[in-house]
């Protein structure tokens, strides 16, 4: 085991060395492709091209009756296209829709594929032909020349693709520009189809019928929570594609039984997870942090307000007795020791008793400015919008968090112009006692 | 025995098929049809688990794992699309090849310890199912499959009937189901659970491929003849049926793989009935427009053998004339011109046409509407008095029935009049 590892990671072997280069250029052509395939919002079409592309390996070797890798490709290619055109076509002349018509291609034509492969196992020449390798792929079994193929066909898109970056984009986000700068638009879209065909096509050995599409959306969809920049996009997903191809190599020339293809899907798919979980911003764990962020906010903003509430019943006294907060907060005790905490790590409130709370200066500004928005937003429901008194405090108390300083001075010029004193804004409901 | 063999076969085929096709008539309603694939794909683990913890070939392992996995990948698809916000497609795509692709490595890791390898889940070996035969007793009771498959086939059915109500409006129209107080999203899950179920069911007796096509081609071909749905479901049913037959004999013919063949001919179904359906089909389509074009062409022949009268010196027209002269095309021309001699307007006299008494009435009705729409276009709506009138009544004199044409002519005049007032005019002219 470690021989054979080290013998990987060294890259003696010639023949891993091919398969390696060979799958890191597919990986790296489907995630480019397959990106501009998702945005357009096309990825199954991958899908439906792959299956499509069986009858057409089983029509190039019925026609040459051999296995080197143009005949098939072309064959391959040719019948991918005309899956297209099915899809398009059924989708045109009635009221089956785009899923069902990908799902009938889909189906039908690798239907055929396998009467065709079948057919072509009973021929005294089809044994052992090997066709069915397309199904799964094994990449291990590729020849030198297959690769060659491989990454001669991946170079070429790869290149196209920077060529033409800038056309590429606009049909993506702007058609209509696009025409207007005179550009061909269904030339240029029929193109960026011929191209997912081509990368289908090469990948077909390399990880199956089945299994091409993954290659195509996964890492562009893992890609996706990154950025939202297109050029950043492409790179990482090519990125993703490539080491995908990487792991999958390795793994399978670690194990011989385990077919390339699954494998690579797998890595993919971690891959893409990976991002789903821990991409900033549109990564889970950070849309949970942003989420436990804004509750804490929340938290403490209620309890600076039931402060001030307190205090404007109370006018003798300054220290808060902490069981006030209680009925106020409406927070369990375990929660409010929290909040008190950060609070007093923020410098807003301190202790002046043990069971007894005193705002400080910065306290105090911040805790008036929030009472001050939350009851201009009440006057402005109660005067503007005329809901009843009894809706107020509710409707108030979710919108308040996310009014900023602006709106608040919006809604204040709003209230001014229609004559209510904003100077010293009393709650219109009786406090808490 | 070749005989009964075939029997099974194709007993096996439209069992699944008829199962797929009910099935896959709310798939396609519901525009799921990919989810339908997706499910076909990803209960591929499953079964692999389920070969790995009991070690046989027992149908309750293999269901419960399929099953599992097949609302497993729904749920995954579902939480990809609207919490992580992937496209729908993209999410279907991701999930079923992840799962797939686990499947296949389960499978490939246990190659020879089993006998189930990956071709054969994904051709089907439906050829092999007469002879897994369930011998109680001593007795033969029918090949295993055709119980298997015949179990979920009413298990489908008595789902349908339960819930058929439930299954019309969750489908046309989700929100008024909801607010009626279906469980929208538990109808969605056991519907789902019945499609993880059949699939599993058909998967280990015909394959994958021809599950997917089962679930999507028979739905899809039915819903291009009809627009009622009990209707669709019969015909799903048909068409899976007639698909297996079909299939099976040209898989004997062509000596390939019958699974694969039975996805032909449902293919081939399809085509037909894109071709041939009455109403979504190319013909039919062609026949509508055909109609109206035949309808179109009367209507300038008439006018046109009506405005030779008026015209001094009379001149004749012979049907040679009639082609150029209106411009709907020949073959409409023709048929309009044979539509009318027959029903007596126009009539042929030493080789010239002739428009009879009630063909000149209908012109004169023609011509009528036509002006009277020149007049509405004018005056109520405010065209310029030019081709823009002219080209506008040319184009909806075709279209102005009988009760347009009264209303026009009170919106035109101001007044009530009635159809014997316009007929009376007509005759003292």
């Amino acid at each position: 085991m470690m021989d054979q590892i080290l013998r990987f990671i060294s890259v003696s072997d010639a023949n891993v060395r091919y398969v390696l280069i060979g799958s890191m250029l597919l990986g790296m052509a489907a995630g480019i492709i397959g990106t501009f395939a998702l945005l357009r919002k096309r990825s199954l079409l991958g899908d439906a091209l792959a299956h499509a592309a069986l009858p057409g390996v089983g029509l190039g070797f019925l026609l040459t009756l051999s296995k080197s890798i143009v005949p098939l490709f072309i064959g391959a290619s040719i019948a991918g296209i005309l899956g297209v055109l099915t899809i398009i076509g059924i989708t045109r002349t009635n009221r089956i829709k785009q899923d069902a018509a990908i799902g009938i291609t889909l189906s039908v034509y690798f239907g055929a594929g396998i009467v065709l492969l079948t057919y072509i196992q009973r021929l005294p020449s089809g044994n052992q032909s090997g066709l069915d390798k397309f199904l799964f792929g094994q990449a291990a079994s590729m020849l030198p020349s297959d690769i060659m193929m491989m990454s001669i066909v991946s170079l070429l898109v790869i290149l196209i693709v920077i060529a033409l970056f800038k056309e590429f984009r606009l049909l993506i986000f702007d058609q209509a520009f696009l025409a207007t700068l005179g550009y061909p638009v269904h030339i240029l879209d029929i193109l960026l189809m011929v191209l997912v065909v081509f990368v289908v096509m090469i990948g077909l050995q390399a990880v199956g019928v089945v299994l091409m599409a993954a290659l195509l959306i996964t890492p562009a969809a893992g890609a996706r929570f990154w950025t939202e920049n297109l050029r950043s996009m492409i790179i990482l997903a090519a990125v993703f594609g490539a080491f995908s191809g990487v792991v999958g190599t390795f793994l399978s020339s670690l194990a011989p039984r385990i077919p390339t293809g699954p494998v690579m899907v797998l890595a993919a798919t971690m891959f893409f997870v990976i991002s789903a979980v821990s991409a900033p911003r549109r990564g889970l764990a950070a849309k949970l942090l942003q989420l436990r962020h804004n509750r804490r906010k929340m938290q403490q903003e209620h309890f600076l307000r039931a402060a001030i509430e307190w205090l404007e019943l109370h006018h003798e006294s300054k220290a808060i007795p902490l069981k006030a907060f209680i009925g106020r907060t409406e927070m369990p005790i375990s929660k409010l020791k929290r909040v008190t905490a950060w609070l007093i790590d923020k410098r807003m409130i301190k202790f002046s008793s043990s069971n007894h709370i005193q705002l400080t200066q910065k306290g105090y500004d911040k805790a008036l400015q929030i009472v001050k928005s939350h009851r201009l937003w009440e006057y402005y429901l109660l005067y503007r919008m005329q809901l009843q008194e009894d809706h107020l405090h509710r409707d108030a108390d979710e919108i308040e968090h996310i009014l900023t300083p602006d709106l608040i001075d919006q809604i204040e010029k709003i209230l001014q112009n229609e004559g209510v004193d904003t100077s010293n804004v009393v709650s219109v409901h009786p406090l808490h006692q | 025995m070749e005989l009964s063999a075939a029997f099974w076969i194709i007993l096996t085929g439209s069992l699944v098929a008829a199962s797929c096709g009910i099935l896959g008539s709310f798939l396609v309603l519901r525009k799921m049809s990919l989810i339908g694939d997706a499910i076909s794909h990803s209960v591929l683990p499953g079964i692999a688990i389920a070969f790995i913890i009991s070690a046989s070939r027992d149908v309750l392992p293999m269901i419960i794992g399929a099953s599992a996995f097949g609302l497993l990948t729904v749920f995954l698809i579902e939480i990809l699309n609207k919490k992580w916000r992937v496209q729908e497609d993209a999410s279907i795509g991701i999930i079923y090849t992840a799962l797939f692709a686990i499947g296949v490595i389960l499978i490939s890791m246990m190659a020879g310890h089993i006998d189930l390898d990956q071709e054969c889940v994904l051709y089907g070996e439906i050829a092999y199912t007469p002879w897994d035969i369930v011998i109680i007793n001593g007795a033969e009771w029918g090949p295993r499959p055709v119980w298997f498959i015949g179990t979920v086939f009413i298990i489908n059915i008595l789902f349908i009937r339960t819930f058929y109500k439930e299954m019309v409006i969750s489908s046309f129209d989700p929100a008024l189901a909801m607010s009626l107080g279906f469980n929208v999203s538990l109808l969605h899950y056991l519907f789902m659970g019945m499609v993880s179920l059949t699939t599993v069911a058909s998967f280990e007796s015909v394959g994958a491929i021809l599950v997917v096509a089962m679930l999507i081609v028979p739905g899809a071909t039915a819903y291009l003849w009809t627009n009622r749905l009990p209707v669709m479901l019969i015909l799903s049913v048909i068409f899976g049926i007639l698909s297996s037959v079909f299939g099976y004999l040209l898989a004997t013919y062509w000596e390939s793989s019958i699974a694969g063949a039975m996805t032909v001919a449902a293919g081939i179904l399809f085509l037909v009935s894109i071709l041939l359906a009455p109403q979504y089909g190319l013909l039919g389509k062609f026949y509508n427009h055909l109609k109206l074009s035949v309808s179109f062409a009367s209507d300038h022949l008439l006018l046109l053998l009506y405005r030779q009268l008026e015209r001094e010196p009379q001149t004749l027209v012979i049907p040679g004339a009639v082609y150029q002269s209106t411009s709907t095309g020949r073959l409409p021309t023709l048929l309009a011109l044979m539509k009318n001699r027959r029903d007596g307007r126009i009539s042929k006299r030493k080789k010239h046409l002739y428009l009879t008494d009630s063909g000149k009435e209908m012109a004169h009705q023609l011509i009528q509407r036509h002006r009277l729409w020149e007049r509405f276009a004018s005056r109520e709506l405010g065209l310029p008095d030019d081709e823009h009138v002219h080209e506008s009544a040319h184009r909806m004199e075709h279209f102005i029935d009988e009760n347009i044409t009264e209303e026009l002519y009170q919106v035109v005049n101001n007044e009530k009049s009635s159809k014997s007032k316009a007929k009376d005019k007509y005759e003292k002219k």
